[in-house]
């Protein structure tokens, strides 16, 4: 039987410390076959979107409405905080604990910068747009589709905050490495989905 | 962290160092599979009382032109909620009962991958359906149809809260499943004892399999779509507010992408079901058992793209409506390859007509009956005829009754001992085959007719001397019977339990699986040393060499086991009271206490208080279980 005891692995962690335990094995996988849930999820909120995004009900429309600058910056945010997620993970993965709590730290901040700007625009939108929720069916396309990945980065910072709480007082060991691997996968699935938000939603909405 | 309570050497469970809760809180704490399978059943039957009950309200209804037993708001809160309430709440639970109570003995496993999930996901499906019940109690059931077709469903025409309770109920029960679906899938790909491949999964382990993986790409589309009602309804959104800009049509697309495929996670785990009984009974092995995986597999398929069969009558144009005639019909062929297995199956066996194979026989001659009119609706041309008319409802009542429903019965009353070490009376067993299977014809044969003769679905009354009136009173007897079958069914479940454990490892004799090596019921830590499997039918493997039981994988040792928590049940009632809080946000009240916590989100807040803050109880106290020593497994 698997032994699954949270002790540090004596004389360092083993390679790749998350796959070490039966546990953190399953967690992998399993988040993966969450991530394709998700993929659905976000399929389908995209589809609801392109199915409505012509119908503005005399409200503004997409061409008026956004400012490429902005979400550009937004995107460069969020491109590269999916990088230093990488550079977290290569030092979980060389046993630096401190070296990752930084790159998580990084990490948590671009995204929240990220967060910031996403809230500006939709207080933006809604002050001096009039452009709400209900204002027509693009609108609650536009707010569910881009909120609800907004809402993923929220989610995204508060638990990666509270894995770098958790390092701090429990260390790296075979239990904290497998929630830190999972994290960044989540962290590049919702930077993945904002590839294709900007793409769909911004850059198509500028031409189309 | 290291834990004292590990080096501890005692024979008692007490000592070390992790709390057994006893009664009611070891139900409510418990990460068990074993459990959590009783706990499936026992809500799962609850709700399909509950569904049957509303099931005989309507056909007492329609017993007679001009009735007026119940109203026609009354009548569709029935209608609505009889659908939503078997297909989410009574017979999906049930499947998920006899997945986990069966799948990982099959495999060899000591439990799920994730049993602290598996308790997350029953207590959600549970709140999330008690929530949608409460309607009853709370100002009128949701009165839309099964399917909450927009715009009917919309603020503007369903003004009440019952859709709401729709929306928000099916959201939180739907979460359980996902969470189980992901559940199985990563169960069966780890989990499996040495020796165990892929193609030497027991049937009802691959359906399961398969099952699982529709589950994981259909529900997250009715979790959008159900998210997009809610904001509609709730927060004036326009999604499908024609008058907005908006699209009706668009909710029936995100319906039946997830609808379709969930008529195939109903069926497949029956189809798994069936294959477990009809082996054991015709004493042989499954007859073409690899064409039946990758049947399994090609009917997960298809079921992904034939939605559109739902909607020959909205208008999608010829193209669209041939396209997904043909690849409705294409479902055809891997279904008949099964039935043809089953039959090839029984063939020069020496059966035995045990109840829970009287059921499996009953199963595939009903379920055919089912499966040729799905063939006759799938051409698009005719469906203009069929379709919203009681041919409909006969057709999904074969399907889902005849099939399902069967096999829940065969595979009720064959694993029954296995979950609770007593078999359940034969004889009774038989009056609940007979009087169950006659009235389900009776019911459900006529509607054909009555289909055909022009009866709508869904209408509370209709005139006399339309020849109407014969065939529903037939109906209406039908289903008095198929209540009394339930009746024997609970009979024998009564008297079953009031007699000692006399079930042995392997009841029936002929168990070919790994679940029947082990003690009926099974202790708490499954298998003793994990088995060694050596082929397809590993137990009936061992028989034919002459072997006692399993060879073991590997020496007795200190087994690990998951602790008991109740942080499952606090999660699910966290979002239970979140759910409740946010669908009367905008209500006005007479208390204006109630109104300032309802209306300033509080009570919504509050319970995403207690569920987050579970989860994060959760995630920071490690959960580093406990062991059983190899003296007590020897019993000493």
């Amino acid at each position: 039987m698997t032994t699954t005891h949270a002790e540090p692995v004596h004389g360092g962690l083993p390679h790749e410390p998350e796959k070490a335990t039966a546990e953190g094995r399953n967690k992998v996988l399993a988040f993966w076959l969450f991530l394709g849930g998700e993929a659905v999820l976000f399929g389908t909120l995209f589809a609801t979107f392109l199915a409505l995004r012509g119908q503005t009900n005399e409200g503004p429309s997409a061409n008026e409405l956004f400012h490429l600058p902005l979400v550009a910056a937004a995107t460069f945010l969020l491109l590269v905080s999916s990088l230093t997620s990488v550079f977290a993970i290569q030092a979980m993965h060389r046993n630096r604990p401190k070296l990752l709590r930084n790159w998580l730290l990084v990490t948590v901040a671009l995204g929240a910068c990220f967060l910031g700007l996403e809230i500006y625009e939709f207080s933006e939108y809604v002050r001096h747009e009039e452009f709400g929720m209900t204002t027509s069916a693009f609108s609650s396309a536009f707010y569910t589709l881009v909120g609800f990945h907004g809402a993923h980065v929220a989610f995204g910072i508060v638990w990666i905050s509270l894995l770098i709480g958790q390092l701090a007082y429990k260390g790296l060991t075979v239990v904290t490495a497998p929630k830190i691997y999972v994290s960044a996968m989540y962290w590049h699935f919702i930077d993945v989905v904002w590839v294709f938000i900007f793409t769909v939603v911004y850059l198509l909405g500028k031409v189309g | 962290m290291a834990q004292a309570a590990h080096t501890l050497k005692s024979p008692k469970p007490a000592a070390h160092g992790v709390k057994r809760y006893t009664g009611l809180m070891d139900w409510i704490t418990t990460v068990d599979h074993k459990k959590i399978a009783i706990l499936y059943l026992w809500a799962g039957g609850f709700f399909f009382g509950i569904g049957g009950i509303e099931a005989l309200l309507i056909r007492w209804q329609l017993i007679k032109p001009m009735n007026d037993f119940v109203d026609a708001q009354t009548f569709n809160e029935l209608i609505t909620m009889h659908g939503t309430t078997m297909i989410f709440l009574g017979v999906m639970p049930i499947i998920f009962a006899l997945m986990n109570a069966v799948i990982p003995l099959q495999i060899g496993a000591r439990d799920v991958a994730f049993p602290f999930l598996n308790a997350l996901g029953f207590w959600t499906f549970l709140f999330g359906g008690l929530l949608l019940n409460l309607s009853w109690l709370m100002g009128g059931a949701p009165d839309a149809g099964w399917t909450s077709y927009t715009p009917l469903s919309g603020a503007a025409y369903s003004g009440t809260h019952g859709v709401d309770f729709y929306t928000i109920g099916l959201q939180i029960a739907g979460l359980g499943t996902l969470i189980g679906g992901i559940n199985f899938l990563a169960t069966i790909i780890t989990m499996r004892a040495p020796g165990m491949s892929f193609m030497r999964l027991p049937m009802f382990a691959w359906t399961t399999f398969i099952t699982s993986a529709i589950i994981l790409f259909a529900f997250p589309a009715i979790t959008v779509g159900l998210v997009l009602l809610t904001f509609d309804r709730i927060l004036g959104a326009n999604f499908f507010v024609p008058g907005g800009g908006g699209s009706p049509v668009l909710w029936q697309h995100i319906f039946w992408i997830f609808g379709h495929p969930e008529v195939y996670i109903l069926i497949l785990p029956a189809f798994g079901m069936i294959s477990e009984v009809i082996p054991t009974f015709a004493r042989k092995r499954l007859f073409g058992y690899s064409s039946m995986v990758f049947a399994t597999i090609l009917i997960a398929f298809l079921g992904f793209m034939v939605w559109a069969h739902h909607m020959f009558t909205t208008g999608l144009g010829p193209v669209a409506n041939a396209l997904f005639a043909v690849s409705t019909m294409l479902i055809a062929v891997p279904t008949g390859i099964k039935i043809f297995n089953w039959l090839f199956t029984l063939w020069g066996g020496s059966v035995r007509f045990t109840t829970p194979n009287l059921f499996a026989s009953g199963f595939i001659p009903t379920f055919t009956m089912g499966g040729v009119t799905g063939v006759m609706l799938a051409s698009a041309p005719a469906d203009f005829q069929f379709h919203d008319t009681y041919f409909v409802v006969a057709h999904f009542h074969y399907v889902i009754v005849g099939g399902l429903v069967l096999g829940l019965f065969a595979g009720l009353h064959y694993w029954w001992p296995k979950m609770f070490g007593r078999m359940l009376s034969e004889t009774l067993g038989k009056w609940t085959f007979w009087t169950f299977i006659i009235g389900f014809h009776l019911t459900f044969f006529v509607q054909h007719f009555l289909g055909l003769m022009g009866m709508q679905r869904r209408v509370f009354t209709y005139l006399p001397n339309q020849h109407f009136d014969t065939l529903n009173l037939v109906s209406t007897i039908g289903a008095g019977l198929m209540g009394l079958g339930m009746l024997f069914f609970l009979a024998n479940v009564w008297i079953t339990s009031r007699r000692p454990p006399d079930a042995g490892s392997d009841p029936w004799e002929d168990g070919r699986t790994l679940e029947w090596s082990i003690p009926s019921p099974p202790p708490e830590y499954n298998f003793k040393q994990t088995p060694l499997v050596r082929g397809l039918d590993a137990l009936w493997k061992e028989k034919a060499a002459g072997n006692k039981g399993m060879m073991p994988a590997e020496p007795i040792g200190r087994i690990h086991m998951p602790s008991a928590t109740p942080l499952p049940f606090l999660m699910s009632a966290g979002i239970f009271i979140a759910g409740l809080g946010f669908m009367f946000s905008r209500d006005d009240f007479a208390s204006r206490l109630v109104g300032f916590l309802f209306n300033n989100y509080i009570v919504t807040g509050l319970g995403l208080l207690i569920a987050f803050g579970a989860m994060l109880m959760r995630s920071l106290y490690d959960d580093h279980g406990w062991h059983i020593e190899p003296e007590e497994l020897e019993g000493r």
